[in-house]
């Protein structure tokens, strides 16, 4: 196994703690919701039928899957002269980790209060762990776990979602 | 207002049930829509040449898009009062256009918790051919009876 970087203080000091806060920028809104629907071809009536909404859910919601659909930025907007990189958290790991490569290995998804339409959506990124070093047959590296906690205006919880990532290096 | 939608509640439901399958033809429209639907640029969702320069064969379905998808199979099942309470899965080969993916599910499990919310715990399979892409475990809310309603519950009264 090649020798891997000492996880630097400076990122041990991560751990636990609350790095990226972050808006999205935009409000909730319908289009993205009928779009997403579309696309996974999602009939259920909540999300098209504003009678069955106000009947079910108090009114339209998005589909709680769609959570980190609301924290991407924009692929470009005026002024911004580097790309935003939408889990900033797992890209600043990567290169303070010197570890090049890196795969989602697993994520979960916990889902709190609804999400509507004309939502504002802040996020909250936590390094949870990163692991000591680690082969397999990708190559060496480590694993590490990342909570986006989603909160709307009223610092109401919607949603955490827990990415698990291996980074490595190729043999 | 349409109301003739299904209403599965927690008492019709069983440790080891099925769900109906559910087979979908895979295209590159199904993997670019669900990578815009998300919102997600990175060109390994809509750029087959960078896609097969990184050494998978295709553009392939987003992270979210699989989730839109296990949502959906979820909902399906339990109709508009079945309210998703939390998803695991791990994504262990690329779904790619000319791929039939087929959804398996079956129930590991119904509780009811310490504030009265029933759940169903279900075990999913996104398979290709006889290859299982994506595992994946869900719990979902279920109302306890037609008039019941998991999407009431709020604050100390929802623990997913």
């Amino acid at each position: 196994m090649m020798d891997l970087l000492e996880i630097p203080d400076e990122i041990r000091s991560w751990i636990g703690k609350s790095l990226i806060e972050d808006d999205a920028g935009f409000e909730v809104e319908r289009g993205y919701i009928a779009t997403t629907c579309a696309s996974v071809e999602n009939g259920n009536p909540i999300y098209w039928d504003d009678e069955v909404a106000a009947a079910i859910t108090e009114g339209p919601i998005a589909p709680p899957a769609m959570l980190s659909v609301w924290m991407r930025p924009h692929y470009w907007q005026p002024g911004r002269t580097e790309q935003p990189m939408p889990l900033e958290v797992h890209f600043k790991l990567k290169k303070g980790l010197e570890l090049p490569e890196a795969i989602v290995t697993a994520n979960e998804i916990v889902f709190g209060a609804p999400v509507r339409p004309g939502d504002r959506i802040r996020t909250r990124q936590v390094l949870k762990s990163v692991s000591e070093p680690k082969t397999n047959k990708l190559g060496t590296g480590r694993y590490w776990a990342i909570d986006v906690e989603y909160y709307n205006q009223q610092d109401e919880w919607v949603g955490t979602e827990t990415y698990e990532f291996f980074g490595y290096r190729r043999d | 207002m349409a109301t003739d939608w299904p209403i599965l509640t927690a008492d019709q439901v069983k440790e080891g049930d099925a769900l109906p399958s559910l087979s979908v033809d895979v295209s590159a429209t199904t993997v670019v829509l669900g990578a815009l639907a998300s919102r997600d640029w990175r060109p390994m969702h809509h750029d087959r040449d960078f896609a097969t320069n990184q050494g998978v064969r295709d553009i392939f379905l987003n992270t979210p898009s699989q989730a839109a998808w296990f949502e959906r199979y979820l909902t399906d099942w339990t109709g508009p009062l079945g309210r998703p309470g939390r998803l695991r899965f791990k994504m262990r080969r690329s779904v790619c256009p000319g791929d039939t993916m087929t959804f398996t599910g079956v129930v590991t499990g119904v509780e009811t918790d310490d504030v009265g919310c029933c759940w169903a715990r279900v075990k999913i399979d996104l398979m290709v051919g006889d290859e299982n892409m994506t595992p994946c475990t869900a719990r979902v809310a279920l109302p306890r009876n037609p008039s019941d309603n998991p999407w009431k519950r709020q604050g100390a009264d929802w623990k997913p």
